[in-house]
């Protein structure tokens, strides 16, 4: 059965810049103009998935799927704190230094 | 020509074998590789990082060993060296996945596959160069600049595994490994001559492989020879707790199935000819290589029928949903809080967490991950979830229903690794749609599960290297050796030896003796 569900919209700069909001990347003026022209050639060609996406196919996630099950509960010797720390871009006091989270905005 | 020279244009199963006899050792051959590396990296830049002093030290380690008679039981391609992608972390030795935002990260621990190769006794020779977090065919995308195809250099390697296949067909190493989600270990393969095999997904452990697109992302050999590729998989593959994709299975028997191939009788092996992989969009030249190929198959005894996959068609369009979809989720750690670059925003701008996230992935990402991160979002986000990434999956059930088919009627499927050679550097990357066409006939591979393999089928009309594909059912990684091994043999007796043999590689021509 061929099920096509409404074609894309087509992206806008408004949507560009709000994408990058969402997956936190200050993209600039520049960027945000190339990608509104790729995003929608790309869009165009990946849209033919719908053409054969019927109602009574079934999804796949996994491609081989397997049973979930649970590990022995065995104690392991975690990463040593230092060594979590060791690559962090600021850390103090055994902690990872961070920006105001909360606040002006 | 010198020792060096000899030494490293042995096979892998072979340099293995000159240990064993004494003729060589560990040393010598990390030796040998290194020299290869300083001659060759100023024209080829197949490594991001060479660990010389660890190589040494594990090679010294493994001869000490050797000599007291106590390496009995390692496996066969014991004290070999190998050169890693640097998308799979290593305790100790700095591991960038090629990006700005990971630059100078030192894993605190190794990959299970990095955990396998040090207790087989096999040094490690360095990391070697990618495009930007495996996202990209032709090794462009690189923060750390190209790899040059050792064919040609003015041509790419392929991609996102330019580094591994170069590293290998330059003779910087035996092996390597590298990472395969929509062909990045068998698109380069093909590109610069060379073997390279995508196992079953959860065939290889993934736990230490910085994860890309999780549901297609692979672990795998990158070797000269199909027997090389073998034992590698042997040794990398099986069951890992620490990955919950793992199959709890044991290894296929892998180089069995190679040795059995060399023997070059294919009576009883029956191979499918995918007829939607093919003819126009193909380069001539590697069309006519792989019919000749597929002849000799025949000239074997294999039984070649055609196959018909129609929904393959709809492959690479939900491919370029799902993948960019797991990246921007995966993607989303890289936030600049417990490892890897922060740049604080700009002067006037609030200095919050948020605001410093967005500062550092913009200038730590390049523009080919951004564009993935951005259509992944989209793709993910609310409204049009359904609409492409629900129809995207589908169509993964109905590739998969189409092979299921196909394998009910044969025992591999064939096909051209990559539609054209080795392209010019800059020639596709100001048109990404064009770069993703490189994958078209390696992504519904990952997109079902199954492996797949790529080797030479000689030299297209351009003189430079055509790839060959077979793959087989999933869990059943055999059944590509012994048809693989079989042409390889076969293929290698017309050209008078192995395929490197027409390559000129003129850096090894300074190598000191």
């Amino acid at each position: 059965m061929v099920h096509i569900v409404e074609a894309m919209p087509t992206f806008t700069r408004e949507e560009i810049e709000h994408l990058g909001d969402l997956a936190r990347i200050a993209l600039t003026d520049e960027e945000t103009a190339r990608l509104q022209g790729e995003l929608n050639v790309i869009a165009e060609s990946i849209n033919k998935v719908q053409e054969v996406a019927g109602d009574d196919v079934p999804p796949t996630a996994n491609p081989v799927p397997l049973e979930a099950y649970l590990r022995p509960d065995e104690a392991v010797t975690p990463l040593p704190q230092e060594e979590a720390l060791a690559g962090a871009p600021r850390s103090e006091a055994g902690m990872f230094v961070a920006p105001r989270i909360l606040g002006e905005e | 020509m010198s020792d060096t020279t000899q030494l490293v244009q042995l096979s892998a199963a072979e340099q293995a074998a000159a240990i064993k006899s004494g003729d060589t050792s560990s040393r010598e051959l990390v030796e040998a590789h290194l020299a290869v590396i300083e001659a060759a990296e100023p024209q080829i830049n197949a490594f991001l990082q060479v660990s010389g002093d660890e190589a040494l030290a594990q090679a010294d380690a493994f001869d000490a060993k050797h000599a007291k008679g106590e390496t009995e039981g390692l496996p066969e391609l014991a004290g070999v060296p190998i050169a890693i992608k640097d998308m799979i972390v290593t305790k100790g030795i700095v591991t960038t996945a090629a990006s700005k935002i990971l630059e100078g990260w030192v894993p605190p621990y190794d990959a299970t596959v990095i955990e396998k190769l040090k207790a087989a006794g096999m040094p490690l020779l360095g990391k070697t160069n990618l495009d930007e977090f495996a996202q990209g065919s032709s090794t462009e995308h690189s923060a750390y600049g190209p790899t040059h195809n050792p064919w040609d250099t003015t041509r790419v390697p392929g991609g996102s595994g330019g580094g591994s296949a170069s590293a290998v067909a330059s003779f910087e190493a035996p092996l390597a490994l590298g990472t395969d989600t929509g062909g990045s270990i068998r698109q380069p393969g093909s590109l610069t001559g060379t073997v390279g095999v995508k196992p079953t997904y959860g065939g290889v452990s993934r736990f230490g492989a910085i994860a890309m697109a999780s549901s297609l992302d692979q672990i795998g050999p990158v070797a000269r020879t199909v027997l090389d590729s073998a034992l590698l998989q042997e040794v990398i593959g099986g069951y890992d707790e620490r990955d919950s994709t793992s199959i709890p299975m044991p290894v296929p028997p892998m180089a069995a199935a190679a040795r059995e191939g060399a023997k070059r009788d294919l009576h009883g092996v029956k191979v499918g000819l995918i007829k939607e992989l093919g003819g126009d969009g193909y380069q001539p030249g590697v069309q006519a290589r792989f019919e000749e190929a597929v002849q000799l198959l025949q000239d074997m005894g294999a039984e070649v029928i055609e196959v018909s996959c129609p929904r393959l068609e709809y492959a690479l369009g939900a491919y370029y949903i799902i993948m960019p979809s797991e990246v921007s989720s995966n993607l989303a750690r890289y936030d600049g809080m417990r490892y890897g670059l922060r740049v604080m925003p700009a002067d006037g701008v609030p200095q919050t967490a948020a605001n410093m996230m967005a500062a550092t992935r913009e200038a730590g990402f390049g523009d080919e991950v951004k564009r993935r991160i951005i259509l992944g979002t989209y793709a993910l986000s609310a409204g049009y979830y359904d609409a492409w990434y629900g129809s995207a999956q589908k169509v993964r059930t109905l590739v998969i229903e189409d092979f299921n088919k196909a394998f009910e009627q044969v025992d591999v499927l064939v096909s051209p690794t990559s539609p054209s050679t080795a392209f010019k550097l800059g020639e596709k990357m100001d048109d990404p749609l064009a770069m993703y066409m490189n994958d078209i006939a390696t992504i519904p591979a990952n997109l079902a599960g199954t492996p797949a393999m790529s080797i030479p089928a000689g030299l297209s009309d351009d003189g430079l290297p055509v790839g060959f594909q077979l793959i087989a059912p999933q869990k059943r990684d055999d059944l590509l050796y012994k048809p693989a091994a079989a042409l390889e043999a076969a293929l290698e007796e017309r050209w008078n030896g192995p395929i490197w043999r027409s390559m000129n590689a003129s850096w090894l021509k300074n190598l000191a003796k």
